[in-house]
């Protein structure tokens, strides 16, 4: 079958023929998925990834031991800078974990089918980021171990959290975010792991999919349950992709200090967590690709379309840019002045400029078609943007607080190897996790690749028909 | 290995009776290779201690351990487990006690209240009744209680390095004084500070007449030699001057920092400052001209200031005296100085009987006379300028006291030396080379609150107890006599100088406490005596006191008795400028860590000194901040890392003492260079011929402000009189504060007290003293260099240090901060977990019990005035310590954010006092603990509701603005502006916009 064919319709949306392989059948698309669980042998490089993983895991249990032992002074923080990495890395990746549930839920819901082979392997990343993110308020707070006050919940001491506390919404948002995109990655995986539980080849396998499946049969009233279901959390999730960072951007904009107060903040972060989302989508999709053969899933269409998502936030990003500093400029604020200075001109114009290249400059390549096609160049402008989208937070977070109201309060802020080793150690936490998923869970969603096989139009038809005639 | 000796060994073993165990054969043989190595094995505990790094020891606050077993060894006070039978009168378990006493500090005591808790004295605060404190005291004071506990405090009698008792010294000291005894004591000599206690006095005076051979030195390194020297210049009699600076509308100051040292500073500041208090109404200032190398508080304070080389001062003193109308060689009124000096001349003449005009005590004798004869006239002695009878025992050149000593002591003279207090193998000028000359003594022990220096160059130690343990007694800097009495039995073994003399004189075991009434008594008479005594204990001063008034007359050919001008440097010369450091003075409070983390008033640097130098040197010269550059004078070399001073006259390189211990203890040791070895007897002050040398390397330096431009903001308001005479609401119009509707949050009742404060920028002298005061009431924790170099000393009070124009010759504006308690405060919106609350009179409480450390309330505070613990800083080990605590102030651990309280327990404590009597609580019943040490009355607190309190006034006045108004924070605490009174005829300088 030549990609030239896929004419057919699907619902609304055409199903369009580059985001599956040619000579693609249901028999190939399970087999190709799910052997890389089942009998495929692991591959020696999944080895030394994990390996790679694990020791980054050691060096964050490393840093965590010793946060614990003597407090937050190991990290360069003081006093004006009391929040630095800590904050940088925590909305960071809250923001990478945006592209999955927008990749599954929205585009869901928009009849994006092209979302079919990168969903799940998204969600899966969205979660594992939100676990690291997660992390670090726990970690940053100087007494972790009295973080559950952060909660309402019943106490012998009478108290309540304080609800008008941008922190307390954070607790909310992302824990509702943690859970509601849980449940919607677990929801999608049913159908698969059942067919994992009938492919196993061991005990343990079948007993663990088993178990996981939830006794799933692929009946009709499963799969109807199974659509409403999804659709549900699908609607449930959208608005979340939205809130999680408009109230992560509270932090911020809720508070006094210039540079931080400012009410463009929650578009523009939200813009911003899906740009670095699809960004670290494109880092991780490519090489994984390729190491398990799947261009025929994940195909240039798909790498494409997320390149021009990533183009398409990265302008509205550079509009938030924009507006920040001509606001700043034209309040005729003082402080909220002198703070747009300072980043364009001042101390911090390297961590400024660099960011600027990183989130504005390098990515308008993506306007080439030739660019988007190029996959080494994807990759590097993929990184690029991570690494820009860091910097972004590393901006906004250190610059305000080293040069707020009064000028003899001001200080810099200077990381020690400690602040590094935390946040290279939640990297090997995130890829420990990762690889873990992709050697026991399909990284692909094996049913849904499935309805992409040209023929499965026929099936779908034949299915409705006697529903019409009913 | 030398041979054994048996013969040696059976003379020792046929001695001893009973089991005397002995360690090897070496050692019965007393052989010099057993003591090397003893010694080498086992170095005494506090050796050991030396090496362990302080940062690290003051970070981990761990190493300390080995010290909190040594003190296990010690006396501790007393602790009574069971319940009073018969409680003492006036204790009540939980309310502090407050006894009268003094502290000694260079020749002069300044009167001190001592709050106590069950015994252990907490916190010290001024006397209102005593002349140099008025109530205040200054920022050494205030850590003094510090020094009380301090761990590293010399805590056994020691011979060498054995550890004895005191009847062993009593028998060593014995038969010594018996081979003196035959001799007239022409073998012995003593050593002291300055003596200003009469006590002290009469009982070295009873010994010197016993043995007529001895002889009594003096010396401290900031003794008053010049101003000793300036008077017998100019009067040829020792004479004490005061001033009376509430009378003077016109003050010129020749280098004189008579805002931050002297005996009398602290009056004097208070004195000075009420000369220029804008409130209530008053529109009038005094004025004040400095003329100084170096930057000082004073001079901070000054309208008209001039920075000049200090080699040039003497000429301009000439100048002056030249312009009054006496006639001197060698006037220098040349550049810069012409126009100060005739605008100075025209001040004094105007205000001639209402002026002064005072000499430092850095400069040179000539300085002093000329000051003398300017004053005498300008016919302000008896009016402005006060002679009295000497207040010290025994004014002298001390550094001539010394070197004859030194003399003595390399001739063979000397056989037994007593040095009782100080520290004279550290501080001693260079040239005299005081620790070979002190190798020569036979016997020499000193007395000494630490194993110093000077100590381990003694065979015997003597602890010293310290001025809040012991008896004794002193005389203010205008001769007031204060009895002063201990707050709390030894916490060692230590004694003090009266008992040591006493020791010396044959009457070992006098107790101090009979020693210092028995003066009293023999000069007061037996009628009436316990009434006297108690009434002066009680007040803290004896009345009616205070030095004679003495009459003394100008020497007619004093013109010609001055010295001849000495050369000024040229314009590339270096010339060097010793000043005693503005927290640790001369090194004797270099182990107080309060004082060390007490960021120095201008440079606000900590834990080290530095070579400070102008802008437009150090850019001549290629040096940057923290360079390490040599010091080379007379070829004795010193290395020191530079700091740039603002307002630094070119050519003057300034270095402060009393760093570079190297036996400080554990806070003190190591910290900054030593100064001293470029001093000499020559030249003790200042000194021409420096050479400088970039050696290439940086040294980290703690500073606790770095930026010192106000950019452009409206943060500090200032303006000269004239402006403000003509527009007063000038500095209202400086900001722009929202309207009070401009708030979503409902707004505060206050039905019953509203709490605030008011800080008088106009009276803010810099001086430091209200930053200690606060750590020392709120148990706050020292945190070490490396900590402040991060950006995280606790002091809950930051003295913020503004600049304003040329780098050469700034305006300075001192700007006290601390939790504003503001009435929309951001740091109480964000707080998830309710930490940081309203409470219903206004305080923006903190509970350090639900912080779990966030630090987004300090984020989100403008004002940057909350401080965090980011490790345990407070000090677990050290059980000393403890005892200084304030029972009424939780000790804060680690990941808690702490902050200014406005003094909560203060508030509480009078609170529950008013409502046992069914009554509100008065204005000025409640003193904030910066409130109450501040020189200047500055800071004002009290309650807003009631418009007649003092609060409440100051924050009426046109002057009263708040920091950052315009961000709708409404603190609680505000500014009344800066007003300065600069010279219309020098032609107006820009003032702060």
């Amino acid at each position: 079958m030549s990609v030239e064919t896929g004419r057919e319709y699907y619902g609304v949306s055409q199903v369009p023929p580059e985001i599956i392989g040619p000579g693609q059948t249901f028999e190939t698309v399970t087999d190709r998925i799910s052997q890389v669980v089942l009998t495929r042998e692991t591959p020696k490089g999944w080895f030394i990834g994990l390996g790679i993983a694990l020791m980054l895991l050691m060096v964050f249990i490393m840093s965590v031991s010793m946060l614990l032992a003597y407090g937050t002074g190991i990290w360069g923080l003081n006093i004006p800078v009391g929040w630095a990495f800590d904050i940088v890395n925590f909305v960071w990746w809250v923001g990478i974990a945006h592209a999955g549930t927008l990749i599954s839920a929205i585009l869901l819901l928009l009849r994006q089918k092209w979302r079919t082979s990168i969903n799940r392997f998204a969600e899966a990343m969205t979660l594992f980021a939100v676990s690291c993110a997660g992390l670090y308020p726990l970690m940053h707070l100087g007494r972790p171990w009295l973080a559950y006050w952060l909660l309402p919940y019943p106490n012998t001491m009478g108290m309540w959290p304080n609800f008008r506390s941008p922190l307390l919404f954070d607790v909310f948002a992302v824990s509702t975010y943690a859970s509601v995109s849980f449940l919607f990655w677990f929801t999608g995986l049913i159908p698969d792991l059942a067919t994992l539980r009938d492919r196993s080849q061991n005990f343990f396998g079948r007993t663990i999919y088993g178990i996981l499946a939830l006794g799933w049969r692929g009946s009709a009233r499963h799969w109807e349950r199974y659509e409403t279901a999804y659709l549900l959390l699908a609607g449930l999730s959208t608005p979340l992709v939205v809130s999680v960072h408009t109230i992560v951007s509270f932090d911020f904009a809720v508070s006094v200090i210039p540079g931080w107060h400012a009410t463009i903040f929650p578009p523009y972060f939200v813009a911003g967590a899906i740009f670095s989302g699809f960004a670290m989508v494109v880092t991780l999709s490519i090489p994984i690709r390729k190491y398990y053969d799947l261009e025929d899933f994940i195909t240039l269409k798909h790498l494409d379309n997320m390149a021009r998502v990533m183009l398409a936030t990265g302008l509205i990003v550079a509009y938030g840019y924009m507006m920040e500093a001509f606001m700043g400029w034209y309040s005729g604020n003082t402080y909220e002045r002198y703070m747009v200075y300072a980043r364009i001109f001042g101390h911090f114009a390297p961590a400024y400029w660099a960011l600027i290249l990183c989130n504005i400059i390098i990515p308008q390549m993506l306007w080439f078609k030739k660019v988007r096609a190029n996959l080494a160049a994807l990759w590097v402008i993929s990184l690029v943007v991570n690494v820009g989208m860091w910097l972004e937070r590393y901006v906004i977070v250190v610059t305000s607080l080293s040069r707020d109201f009064l000028p003899s309060s001001w200080f810099r802020f200077v990381p020690t190897f400690w602040d590094w080793s935390t946040f290279i150690g939640t990297m090997g936490l995130f890829l420990t996790l990762l690889f873990l998923f992709i050697r026991v869970l399909p990284m692909i969603s094996i049913f849904e690749m499935r309805t992409l096989v040209p023929g499965a139009e026929l099936k779908e038809e034949l299915h409705e028909a006697p529903e019409a005639s009913r | 290995m030398e041979r054994l000796d048996f013969e040696r060994i059976r003379e020792k073993v046929a001695g001893k009776t009973g089991r005397d165990y002995w360690r090897s054969l070496d050692e019965l043989a007393g052989s010099e290779d057993f003591f090397a190595y003893l010694k080498a094995e086992f170095p005494r505990q506090v050796e050991a201690l030396e090496h362990v790094d302080r940062r690290q020891f003051m970070k981990l606050m761990g190493a300390s351990l080995a010290l909190a077993g040594l003190g296990a060894c010690t006396t501790q006070p007393p602790e009574k487990v069971v319940p009073y039978v018969k409680p003492p009168e006036e204790l009540v378990p939980g309310d502090p006690v407050y006894f009268a006493t003094a502290m000694p500090l260079l020749g002069t005591v300044t009167g001190l209240l001592v709050e106590s808790h069950v015994g252990r004295p907490t916190k010290i605060e001024g006397n209102p009744q005593h002349p140099a404190s008025m109530g205040a005291t200054d920022a050494i004071t205030q850590a003094s209680i510090l020094g009380l506990y301090d761990p590293d405090r010399s805590q056994v009698v020691r011979r060498v390095d054995e550890i004895l008792s005191w009847e062993a010294f009593q028998a060593a000291l014995t038969a010594a004084m018996q081979a003196q005894t035959e001799r007239g004591g022409a073998g012995l000599r003593i050593l002291t500070q300055t003596v200003g206690s009469p006590t002290l006095a009469a009982q070295i005076d009873a010994l010197l007449q016993k043995y007529p051979g001895a002889r009594w030195h003096q010396y401290e390194p900031l003794a008053r030699d010049n101003a000793v020297a300036g008077a017998r210049l100019a009067f040829g009699d020792d004479v004490e001057t005061l001033y009376r600076f509430d009378q003077a509308d016109v003050v010129v100051s020749l280098d004189a920092d008579f805002l931050s040292s002297g005996g009398g500073h602290v009056r004097y500041a208070r004195d000075f400052i009420g000369k220029r208090r804008l409130t209530g109404g008053s529109r009038d200032m005094n004025r004040l001209y400095v003329v100084e190398p170096t930057p000082s508080n004073t001079g901070v304070k000054a309208d008209q200031r001039l920075a000049l080389r200090a080699s040039r001062i003497p000429g301009v003193a000439r100048a002056l005296a030249a312009g009054i109308g006496i006639s001197v060689a060698g006037a220098d009124a040349k550049d810069a100085a012409a126009a100060w000096v005739a605008a100075a001349v025209a001040d004094l003449k105007a205000h001639a009987g209402r002026s002064i005009v005072i000499a430092g005590d850095q400069q040179p004798a000539e300085v002093h006379a000329v000051a003398h004869a300017i004053n005498a006239a300008l016919g302000n002695v008896g009016k402005t300028v006060i002679y009295t009878e000497p207040v010290v025992a025994r004014p002298e050149v001390q550094r001539d006291s010394l070197a004859a000593l030194v003399k003595d002591m390399q001739a063979g003279k000397v056989e037994l030396l007593l040095i009782i207090g100080g520290n004279p193998v550290y501080d001693a000028p260079a040239d005299l080379d005081f620790a070979a000359a002190l190798e020569k003594v036979a016997m020499r022990a000193h007395l000494s609150l630490f194993d110093d220096e000077t100590s381990r160059l003694c065979q015997w130690h003597l602890p010293e107890a310290h001025y809040l343990e012991s008896w004794s007694d002193g005389r203010a800097f205008d001769g007031t006599a204060s009895v002063m009495q201990p707050l709390i039995a030894p916490l060692y073994s230590g004694r003090s100088a009266h008992e040591l003399l006493a020791m010396v004189a044959g009457q070992g075991g006098a107790k101090g406490y009979d020693i210092v009434r028995d003066f009293w008594k023999k000069k007061r008479g037996d009628a009436g005596f316990e009434v006297f005594w108690t009434r002066s204990l009680n007040d803290g001063v004896v009345a009616d006191s205070a030095a004679a008034i003495k009459r003394v007359a100008l020497r007619a050919d004093l013109a010609s008795a001055l010295p001849k001008a000495a050369a000024a440097g040229g314009s590339s010369d270096l010339e060097i400028v010793f000043r005693p450091d503005p927290t640790i003075l001369d090194g004797r409070f270099s182990n107080l860590g309060w004082l060390q983390e007490l960021p120095k008033p201008l440079s606000k640097l900590t834990w080290d000194n530095a070579v400070e130098l102008s802008p437009h040197d150090a850019e001549r010269l290629g040096i940057v901040n923290t360079d390490v550059v040599e010091l080379e004078l007379g070829g004795r070399k010193v290395q020191g890392a530079v700091w740039i001073a603002p307002g630094q006259a070119d050519g003057v390189v300034t270095v402060t003492l009393g760093y570079g211990r190297t036996r400080a203890g554990r806070v003190g040791t190591g910290t900054g260079f030593d100064a001293y070895r470029l001093r000499t007897t020559a030249a003790p002050d200042q000194a021409l011929g420096l050479v400088l040398a970039k050696t290439g390397d940086t040294y980290q330096l703690a500073c606790t402000q770095h930026h010192g431009s106000l950019e452009g903001r409206n943060i500090v308001r200032a303006a000269n009189l004239e402006e403000y005479r003509a527009h007063p609401h000038v500095f209202r119009e400086m900001g722009e504060d929202p309207p009070s509707d401009a708030t979503m949050y409902p707004a505060w009742p206050y039905t019953g007290y509203a709490w605030g404060m008011a800080v008088d920028m106009n009276a803010c002298i810099g001086c430091n003293a209200c930053v200690i005061a606060c750590v020392a009431e709120n148990n706050i924790a020292v945190v070490g260099k490396e900590q402040v170099a991060n950006g995280r000393e606790m002091q809950w009070i930051r003295v913020d240090r503004y600049y304003v124009g040329e780098p050469e010759d700034p305006e300075v504006a001192y700007q006290p901060m601390f939790c504003q308690h503001c009435e929309l405060a951001p740091c109480e919106t964000v707080c998830p977990v309710n930490a940081t609350v309203h409470d219903e009179e206004g305080l923006n409480v903190m509970v350090y019990n639900r912080c779990v450390g966030t630090r987004y309330c300090s984020n989100n505070c403008p004002y940057k005035v909350r401080r965090f613990n980011f490790y345990r800083f407070t000090n677990y080990s050290d059980k000393s310590l403890e005892l200084q605590r304030n029972p009424d102030v939780t000790v804060r651990s680690r990941g808690v954010m702490e902050k200014c309280t406005y003094c909560v327990q203060r508030i509480n404590h009078a609170r529950i006092a008013a409502k046992r009597e069914d009554r509100k609580v008065k204005d000025g019943e409640i003193v904030t603990a910066c409130q109450q040490t501040c020189p200047t009355d500055a800071l004002v607190f009290g309650d807003i509701n009631d418009e007649h309190s003092r609060v409440a006034k100051l924050k009426a006045e046109q002057r009263n603005y708040a920091v950052l108004g315009e961000i709708n924070t409404r603190p609680r605490t505000t500014y009344l502006a800066i007003v300065r009174n600069p010279n219309p005829a020098l032609g107006e300088k820009e003032p702060v916009a």
